[in-house]
């Protein structure tokens, strides 16, 4: 019958329009801003650096400046100047840390790679989108201290990830303790042994300018 | 000769001998049926369409020459920008390509989580394009409301699992990125479950009727010989009647393990169209049930696979799938360093595009709207 599949089709809206008085899943809309979802735990947003001590945000900083994430950035949004001098980090090592570590997000395009590239797990993924700004430039530019964020806040966001980063980093200093306790006790049992050839060392030792690993590598 | 400049003006009065007075109509850029920011520019006689030229290039962002500018790593979350409806088969494309180029394997469990991230895409993209098509044909906001509460669940786990809803940067070079949990391979099957019922309250809201079927059927045929030499693929080809299916034809992945049927049209027409993506989306339902039943476990990435200094050897590969829009394949050539030396796109909307004059002519103002949404265009791939 002409007709029918209109009718057909007239019956189905019916069906949506008065079901989305009974029935919550079929009323599929939220409210924002007054409601606002749960974001996933995997959401991403533009990248942050890693603090260690939320006291002492510059001091602690997981980065050490070897730039791997500037050079992997695929729009280039990163941009970072090394120190000359080295500071302590959380650990107490001796690092090169960054004096300049600014993010134009207005360029960021949230892909991740940054954080995926990072031997250090210094740069993670925020979850912040309410960052509408009046000013182009100067706003969306930024810089080191607008980027650090302690740990802790790390594991509010990202729970299961920062678990894992932590256990690894956990592992990975204590091989290192364990190596340093390793080499300072065959030291102190062989003292006559003459010191190792000094033409492997400048091998071992990284350039001034290479990222020395806090792990197992060091 | 006409002036097609985009300073053009945007509707003029021209003169030919064999139809006499004409008027030359310049649809688009800003036009809200051409998808984004595409020009057609119709001469017709009274309401029929004699000429016409697809003006495109607006959204043209150099894509290719970025693509050599970057690392091979780098490239993957420009993919995603290429269509940004199928962002999961743009990067599942790509990686097969360099795959291929450095001879890496894939994993088995890999493998069937980007069959089921491409057949998700496959339904995101179809609905969608079923809402936008309807709403061409000026049936405002219903369908196409009906299709985005459908599209904006398959986002929903698109974004718990990659960490963003369209722009998801998933694949990587032998393997993907995470590997979805437990709980999320349930929410999927709670997707997958409810599609069907889905798409049979979509089917009798449309399929059935009588004012869709006046409007589209008969309107814009495309021959299979003419498909087949302007190398349109994808649902407009099956709609011809030609069974050419990647996934069939190449059988790349764990595809020839699933069992599906490649629907096929009959007259090429709007409406065939339109049928060929609503039963290629049951047949997607069918491989997802499969591949979530029979998802294997082991690793998601393969450990020789590196991140950072990753260098293939020279040579060139193209790697392509079945994307929802056709054969989206990415042709590329190493000479050893990190970045590729040639770059290219295989793009199915554009080349579809081709020979949409061929479809219009003759066809009113009207007609020419519902032909150019039934082709499946995303213009950050026909122009990228």
């Amino acid at each position: 019958m002409l007709g029918s599949g209109i009718l057909q089709g007239l019956a189905v809206t019916a069906k949506n329009f008065l079901g989305s008085y009974h029935d919550p899943a079929r009323y599929t809309t939220v409210e924002y801003p007054e409601v606002k979802q749960q974001l996933p735990e995997a959401f991403r947003n533009f990248p942050f650096l890693v603090t260690e001590n939320a006291t002492d945000p510059m001091g602690t900083l997981r980065c050490v400046a070897c730039q791997i994430c500037e050079k992997e950035c695929p729009p280039q949004c990163i941009f970072i100047e090394k120190s000359k001098d080295k500071k302590p980090d959380a650990n107490g090592k001796l690092q090169i840390y960054p004096v300049v570590f600014a993010i134009d997000t207005s360029v960021c395009m949230s892909c991740q790679i940054c954080v995926e590239v990072c031997p250090f797990d210094a740069i993670k993924m925020d979850q912040v989108y309410e960052i509408a700004t009046t000013d182009r430039f100067d706003a969306l530019l930024l810089n080191r201290e607008q980027l650090a964020k302690p740990n802790e806040y790390f594991h509010q966001i990202h729970p299961t990830e920062a678990a894992e980063v932590d256990a690894r980093l956990a592992a990975d200093r204590k091989a290192a303790e364990e190596k340093a306790k390793a080499a300072a006790a065959a030291k102190a049992a062989l003292p006559a042994k003459p010191a190792p050839a000094p033409v492997a060392k400048p091998a071992v030792v990284p350039p001034p300018t290479a990222p020395q690993s806090p792990g197992p590598a060091a | 000769m006409q002036d097609l400049s985009p300073g053009g003006a945007h509707v003029r009065a021209v003169h030919d001998e064999f139809h006499g007075d004409l008027l030359e109509v310049s649809m688009g850029p800003h036009h809200p049926s051409t998808h984004g920011v595409f020009r057609m520019v119709v001469t017709l006689d009274g309401e029929r369409i004699v000429k016409l030229k697809p003006v495109f290039g607006y959204l043209h962002r150099n894509h290719e020459k970025l693509g050599e500018g970057t690392s091979y790593l780098g490239s993957m979350p420009y993919t995603d920008r290429l269509d940004y409806l199928c962002s999961m088969t743009n990067n599942w494309a790509y990686a097969v390509a360099v795959e291929k180029l450095a001879g890496l394997t894939v994993p088995e469990r890999a493998e069937y989580v980007r069959v089921i991230l491409a057949e998700l895409t496959r339904l995101l993209n179809h609905t969608c394009l079923a809402g936008f098509l309807m709403q061409d044909c000026g049936c405002s906001g219903t369908p196409l409301m009906y299709a985005f509460r459908e599209r904006e669940k398959i986002l929903d786990l698109f974004e718990s699992l990659s960490g963003s809803r369209m722009m998801c940067n998933y694949q990587r070079f032998g393997g993907c990125r995470v590997d979805p949990p437990a709980d999320w391979l349930a929410r999927a099957q709670t997707l997958v479950d409810g599609y069907t019922a889905f798409l049979d309250e979509f089917e009798a809201l449309l399929t059935g009727n009588e004012i869709v079927m006046a409007r589209t059927q008969g309107v814009g045929c495309m021959s299979a010989a003419l498909a087949v030499s302007a190398g349109v693929t994808g649902p407009a080809l099956r709609a011809t009647g030609v069974a050419h299916d990647l996934r069939k034809v190449d059988g790349y992945g764990v595809y020839p393990r699933f069992n599906f049927r490649v629907p096929l049209g009959a007259h090429g027409d709007v409406y065939d169209r339109y049928m060929i993506r609503v039963l290629e989306m049951r047949e997607s339902v069918g491989i997802l049930q499969q591949a979530l039943a029979g998802l294997p476990g082991g690793p998601i990435m393969n450990p020789a696979a590196k991140l950072r200094g990753f260098r293939p050897k020279a040579g060139e590969a193209y790697g392509r799938i079945e994307g929802p829009k056709g054969e989206i394949g990415f042709y590329l050539i190493s000479d050893g360093s990190p970045n590729p030396w040639r770059y290219r796109v295989r793009p199915p909307s554009f080349i579809n595009l081709t020979i949409l004059e061929d479809m219009c002519l003759g066809h009113t103002v009207a007609d020419a709207v519902i032909i150019l949404g039934s082709v499946d265009i995303v213009l950050g791939e026909v122009d990228r």
